[in-house]
């Protein structure tokens, strides 16, 4: 077990240190000159911009070598801080993000875990029954294979635009304040609704296909074929299997997860959920780079915490981890 | 996505596939397997479009065809025109041309990274296997998006040839794994110990010995690592990243979102794309599944 986290702890260790890297690189060598860009908007005669440009720079730390930054870069982000947003100017960009990331929390958390306990529920008990099978798990495999945007963009056009029944956009009403109040509560649940069913919807599909594709294979196993010669019920047999089956997607919502977030991004964009999503978008229109790297940065935290909190769980679960049974689990 | 699928573990048998008997074997299995008739009519189907589509319509994509804006689709625009009055028919058969370019050259390179690191890293086994694992894993859990994201906004004139590329730079780990739990599964037979034992050289026997009978499961791979390139497109393609001297299915969707074709209802102009992609990408899935069913008997439907 020891093995075990070392070598998880390594890996992340290194993907974080790998992904900084990567990030440290967007602003530094990225075309366009986000100070520039920055100042055109704001009029200011030459003299004066030469000077405001002199100090942003320094301001922004783009003042001294490379390598410099570069280190500067570490030490900063140790310190929580990611520098300021062009766009925003002068929001430092962890409360830019830290402001968005209560509603990426409150959507994507319950979108993922639903769908994935919804899903894997209903492919194993759709698997080896003849009737399920042949009509459910066609709309699964057309699901899985919906792009993010293009539900979302469905969703809203249907329920949005020709129904009415919900809005589509944002995260509450204009006419609402964010207070504790029934008429606020449901206005966030309204405007919830929509991008959490799309993301849903997408992973459901998926989770209910590795599953049933799983159970099948670990009813053909030895062990369901003796219990079932031991006239085992076939519930108690089924339930075997599950725990069995339920191993590889747990592995699989860790491997996922890279793809579940850049899907819930893009469904954001579609209804303009104030989250990271809509922030990325707004980044890179701006090119403000600053915002961009910080988003990646929380982007690629997320995903590694979520990473090590399955891996606990995977722990759990599988006791053949903890004796140090199996080396290979992800 | 593509992976919900491959996770499926499978027990490739060794499958002699130069005999006779099971190739015929493999071929009465596959012209009577549904899934495999219904995926496969649809991607050709898609395909003829993306063919011989541009010919059927005498419109350039992005020129400004009608006058009255935005138009239901009518006999002379078969998809109706965008809110500028360019021809959504002409947009979304250059749409599927990019997109089957972009599944099968990111689809193809990652297969193909995927396969050389995969069988690198299964065969030869120690600290080669533990390096390559390594760096397979990194790449996995960041995501795929982020990457991409910064080399596209590197970049100020992209096309599609440099989005499959990049797509399949950053698609190919999926692959690796995949092949490299069937090459250490395939290492160990006896076959394979003969062939080191008459002193072949390593990437003789592998693709001698050991890719012959993973061929079913190479197929398998490319078949969803092209869906997921399709998929990976049209994401990148929607936040505005996508290729900026083409069409594509992702951009046609991301003009629509933009110029508000959703509250003005210009349904015509968002939902053949992604449609497409849907039908596309769905359909490979399933071919996949009825190719499965085909090469291994344990799965046939009984």
């Amino acid at each position: 077990m020891r093995r075990y986290f070392g070598r998880k702890l390594l890996i992340y260790g290194l993907t974080f240190f790998l992904a900084v890297t990567i990030d440290w690189m967007i602003p530094r060598f990225m075309p366009g000159d986000p100070i520039a860009n920055m100042l055109s908007r704001a009029t200011v005669n030459v003299e004066n911009a030469q000077l405001m440009y002199d100090y942003f720079e320094q301001v922004f730390g783009l003042d001294v070598p490379l390598w410099r930054q570069y280190l500067n870069f570490w030490a900063a982000l140790f310190r929580g801080d990611l520098g300021i947003s062009v766009y925003m100017f002068p929001t430092p960009v962890t409360e830019v993000i830290m402001r968005a990331v209560p509603y990426d929390v409150f959507l994507l958390l319950p979108a993922i875990l639903l769908s994935w306990y919804a899903g894997n529920k209903f492919g194993a008990f759709a698997a080896r029954s003849k009737w399920l099978d042949n009509t459910v798990l066609p709309i699964g495999y057309i699901l899985t294979a919906t792009p993010y945007m293009w539900l979302g963009i469905l969703l809203a056009w249907v329920f949005g635009v020709v129904l009415g029944i919900f809005p589509l956009a944002g995260a509450y009403g204009f006419d609402v304040r964010p207070q504790f109040s029934w008429t606020f509560i449901w206005s966030v649940l309204k405007h919830w609704f929509l991008p959490f069913a799309s993301i849903f919807l997408v992973r459901f599909g998926g989770w209910a296909i590795g599953m049933r594709n799983m159970i099948i294979y670990e009813l053909d196993a030895d062990y369901s074929h003796y219990l079932e010669a031991l006239g085992a019920p076939r519930k108690l047999v089924r339930q075997y299997a599950y725990r069995n089956a339920i191993l590889p997607q747990i592995t699989g919502l860790s491997l996922d997860l890279g793809i579940i977030v850049a899907g819930a991004l893009v469904t954001e964009v579609v209804f303009s959920y104030p989250g990271i999503g809509t922030l990325i978008l707004q980044a890179i229109q701006n090119q403000d780079y600053f915002l961009l790297q910080g988003c990646f940065l929380f982007i690629i935290i997320g995903v590694l915490l979520a990473n090590f909190v399955i891996d606990f769980v995977y722990v759990i679960v599988d006791p053949r981890t903890r004796l140090g049974m199996v080396g290979e689990t992800a | 996505m593509t992976n919900t699928t491959e996770r499926t573990p499978k027990e490739t048998q060794p499958e002699r596939a130069t005999s006779k008997e099971t190739r015929s074997e493999f071929l009465y299995f596959a012209l009577r397997n549904n899934k495999l008739r219904i995926g496969l009519a649809v991607i050709l189907f898609f395909l003829v479009l993306a063919v011989v589509g541009p010919w059927l319509t005498d419109y350039e994509p992005y020129a400004y065809v009608n006058p009255g804006g935005a138009q239901p689709p009518s006999a002379e625009h078969w998809f109706g025109t965008t809110m500028f009055g360019q021809d959504v028919f002409t947009q979304f058969v250059l749409g599927l041309r990019s997109t089957f370019i972009v599944g099968a050259i990111g689809g193809g390179l990652g297969t193909l990274i995927g396969i050389v690191i995969g069988f690198t890293s299964g065969y030869q086994g120690g600290i080669v296997d533990e390096i390559l694992n390594v760096i397979t894993n990194i790449i996995l859990v960041i995501p795929t998006l982020a990457i991409l994201l910064i080399i596209a906004a590197y970049l100020e004139v992209r096309g599609i040839l440099m989005e499959s590329i990049f797509i399949g730079f950053t698609a190919w780990p999926w692959a690796a794994r995949a092949v490299r739990s069937q090459t250490f599964s395939l290492r160990a037979r006896d076959f394979v110990d003969l062939a080191k034992l008459s002193g072949r050289n390593s990437w003789k026997i592998i693709f001698g010995e050991i890719a012959p009978n993973m061929m079913s499961y190479l197929l398998l791979t490319f078949i969803l690592q092209f869906g997921g390139a399709i998929l990976n497109a049209a994401t990148l393609d929607f936040i505005g990243l996508g290729p900026t001297n083409a069409v594509s299915l992702g951009l046609m969707m991301n003009n629509a979102v933009m110029w508000g074709a959703l509250l003005l209802g210009v349904w015509w102009w968002f939902v053949p794309p992604g449609l497409a992609i849907t039908a596309i990408v769905g359909a490979l899935y399933v071919t996949n599944v009825g190719l499965d069913e085909a090469f291994n008997p344990k799965l046939r439907e009984m």
